[in-house]
């Protein structure tokens, strides 16, 4: 059975809290595109993606993902723990020393959930090319998600990566921009402009849909399944998820300020009274 | 089109027989063909760049398992380090310097890091490569990947091994680097003959230096080896096929009946095989030694046999270098 909506709004507020705490704990890490993409990765792992119980490096069978930001790594660890690959109480390691929770997530140290290292920008559209590539060789008729920043699409690397995509017909992917129109510099447009980012998808021969709520549970899993709809027709798939970085923290949002800021002992306060959430579970 | 070393005029000696000259990339060539048809989980990536890294024969056999990627090396370490998820074997093949220096950190991050079970595989090494010149003449590339905690790194030194080294890396698990070269070199390794990653070979026994080699300067050590005979001198000749991890014992065991050291590689003096030998002998058993490498510069245009000559990559510099540590002992 499949979460309900009041259930997986409940549980984005568990992961915004945890989000919180663990930048907090440590003073440091990206807890900005954290919150923007926490509905996201909720609705992706409860809902959205078909997964097999436990973890396999292989993930034959079962719908697989990467995360190419990986600095947004306190959304994606406490998600992966939420959803059983690890014991929810290893959340408070993160980035401490001995921990499988690095700052940027790695397969180094052996922690479930996790493929494939990322923290150096632009290298998660290729290698889920690669594991789409792979899956199409075994037969496997499962899906590639991947998550990667605006600013990230500054690299070199995705236009290579978007060239091969689209000529080799890697229809079996579904590659998430998150849209936050921010960076750590500043905005976006300012730091690097890179124009209409689907006019540039379209024009390397993707079909790309836009997801106009990011936020919103119920406007990702309609869109996404939207997304999922068309794999399969000869070309891959791009969603541009619009979000706001720092989402569901009012002095957060709507600034790049805290792309990689740890808030203090009474901005976090002030933080988790603003995400309370009904049968609160903090590790 | 340089198609042999003209300097190489020796083909025959006492113990080794060159059967033919041959170019170590053919021997990459022929190991991936017989790959493709003993292990279905082997696929082969390239940058446009298949007639030169001999890959035709695996592409037409096996054209669903062959990914034509474009001149774009870093997706292609990208898509490499993927396609292992769901246990594919890929083989990437690119010039050296494109398959490391270009791709360094995509290497470091998806491959090394990651722990992907992917073999680079690179050709036109070092000087040998010839008129291109120095742009695509690496000689960084034994430095930049030996560094890399867990990749394993080979220099082949003819076309037998070399297509031995190839399908002994697909049983390895873990990344490789596996480099070899353009030119037509002597080939008097067994055909057929087994690979040992990490195991160095005895070539020839000898009492007062030992020469340790690697990729095309080990046909060159053992010619230097005759040569030193010629003046009574008895030269160990090891070759040293692996770079990383070093067969430490192999070359502890050889100094303490030579007591002094030559090494020979294709390579910068800084951060190849020289040095990774440099450490051993400090660690363990201080002894001097000489280096037969190229002194911290680019290369440039000009016949590979020129070019081996100019910077002192051949049996006479390695004749010279054999003389002068072992004056130092």
């Amino acid at each position: 059975m499949k979460p309900n909506t009041q259930q997986l709004n409940n549980l984005t507020i568990q992961v915004r809290r945890d989000i919180l705490r663990m930048v907090h704990a440590v003073n440091s890490g990206h807890p900005g595109g954290s919150l923007g993409c926490t509905e996201f990765l909720v609705a992706l792992y409860q809902n959205l993606m078909d997964r097999k119980p436990g973890f396999d490096m292989d993930g034959k069978d079962e719908d697989i993902f990467f995360l190419s930001n990986g600095h947004i790594s306190p959304v994606f660890y406490s998600v992966l723990a939420r959803s059983g690959y690890f014991p929810v109480s290893e959340l408070a390691t993160f980035r401490h020393i001995n921990s499988r929770l690095q700052g940027h997530p790695t397969t180094h140290e052996g922690l479930p959930g996790i493929r494939m290292a990322s923290g150096s920008l632009g290298q998660g559209m290729s290698v889920a090319i690669g594991a789409a590539l792979t899956k199409k060789l075994n037969k496997d008729s499962h899906l590639v998600y991947s998550l990667h920043g605006d600013g990230e699409l500054q690299e070199g690397q995705n236009w290579e990566a978007m060239m091969y995509a689209s000529a080799y017909k890697v229809d079996n992917y579904i590659a998430t921009i998150d849209l936050n129109g921010k960076q750590i510099d500043g905005p976006t447009d300012e730091v690097l402009n890179m124009g209409s980012i689907r006019a540039k998808f379209e024009a390397f021969g993707w079909d790309v849909l836009d997801i106009e709520k990011g936020n919103d549970i119920e406007a990702i899993i309609a869109g996404m399944t939207d997304a999922k709809s068309r794999t399969g027709k000869g070309k891959p798939v791009c969603v541009l998820l619009h979000t706001e970085m720092g989402n569901g923290v009012d002095y957060m949002m709507y600034s790049h300020a805290w792309h990689g800021k740890a808030p203090n002992d009474e901005q976090l306060a002030n933080a988790l009274a603003q995400n309370y959430c009904e049968g609160e579970s903090d590790y | 089109m340089p198609t042999a070393y003209s300097y190489i005029k020796k083909t025959k000696m006492k113990k080794y027989i060159n059967t033919g000259n041959k170019d170590t990339r053919s021997g990459f060539g022929a190991g991936l063909t017989e790959l493709g048809q003993k292990n279905e989980n082997v696929v082969a990536l390239c940058a446009d760049l298949i007639g030169s890294l001999k890959m035709d024969d695996f592409k037409k056999n096996h054209p669903e398992r062959f990914f034509q990627v474009g001149i774009a090396e870093a997706n292609m370490i990208g898509i490499a380090a993927g396609m292992t998820i769901g246990g594919k074997v890929p083989f990437t093949g690119t010039f050296a310097n494109f398959s490391t220096g270009r791709v360094y950190d995509q290497i470091r991050q998806s491959v090394a890091y990651s722990d992907k079970n992917v073999k680079i595989c690179a050709s036109h090494a070092g000087l040998t490569l010839g008129e291109d010149g120095a742009t695509h003449q690496i000689l960084e590339d034994i430095g930049l990947m030996k560094m890399l905690p867990g990749m394993t790194v080979i220099n082949t030194c003819d076309y037998n091994q070399t297509k031995a080294a190839t399908i002994a890396i697909a049983e390895h698990h873990g990344p490789v680097y596996l480099r070899f070269g353009r030119p037509s070199v002597p080939n008097f390794t067994p055909e057929n003959g087994t690979f040992e990653i990490g195991k160095a070979v005895l070539l020839n026994e000898g009492t007062d230096v030992t020469i340790v080699a690697t990729g095309h300067l080990v046909w060159e050590a053992l010619v230097a080896a005759e040569a030193l005979e010629a003046k009574g001198i008895s030269a160990e000749v090891i070759n040293i096929h692996t770079i990383k991890p070093l067969d430490e014992e192999a070359i502890l065991k050889s100094l303490a009946k030579t007591k002094c050291i030559v090494t020979a590689e294709e390579h910068n003096i800084l951060g190849g095989l020289g040095e990774s030998v440099s450490r051993v002998l400090a660690l363990n058993k201080p002894a001097p030694q000489e280096f037969v490498a190229v002194n911290d510069s680019f290369g440039e245009s000009g016949t590979p046999d020129q070019l081996m000559q100019k910077y002192k990559l051949n049996n006479q510099a390695i004749v010279e270098a054999a003389e002068r540590a072992i004056k130092r002992k």
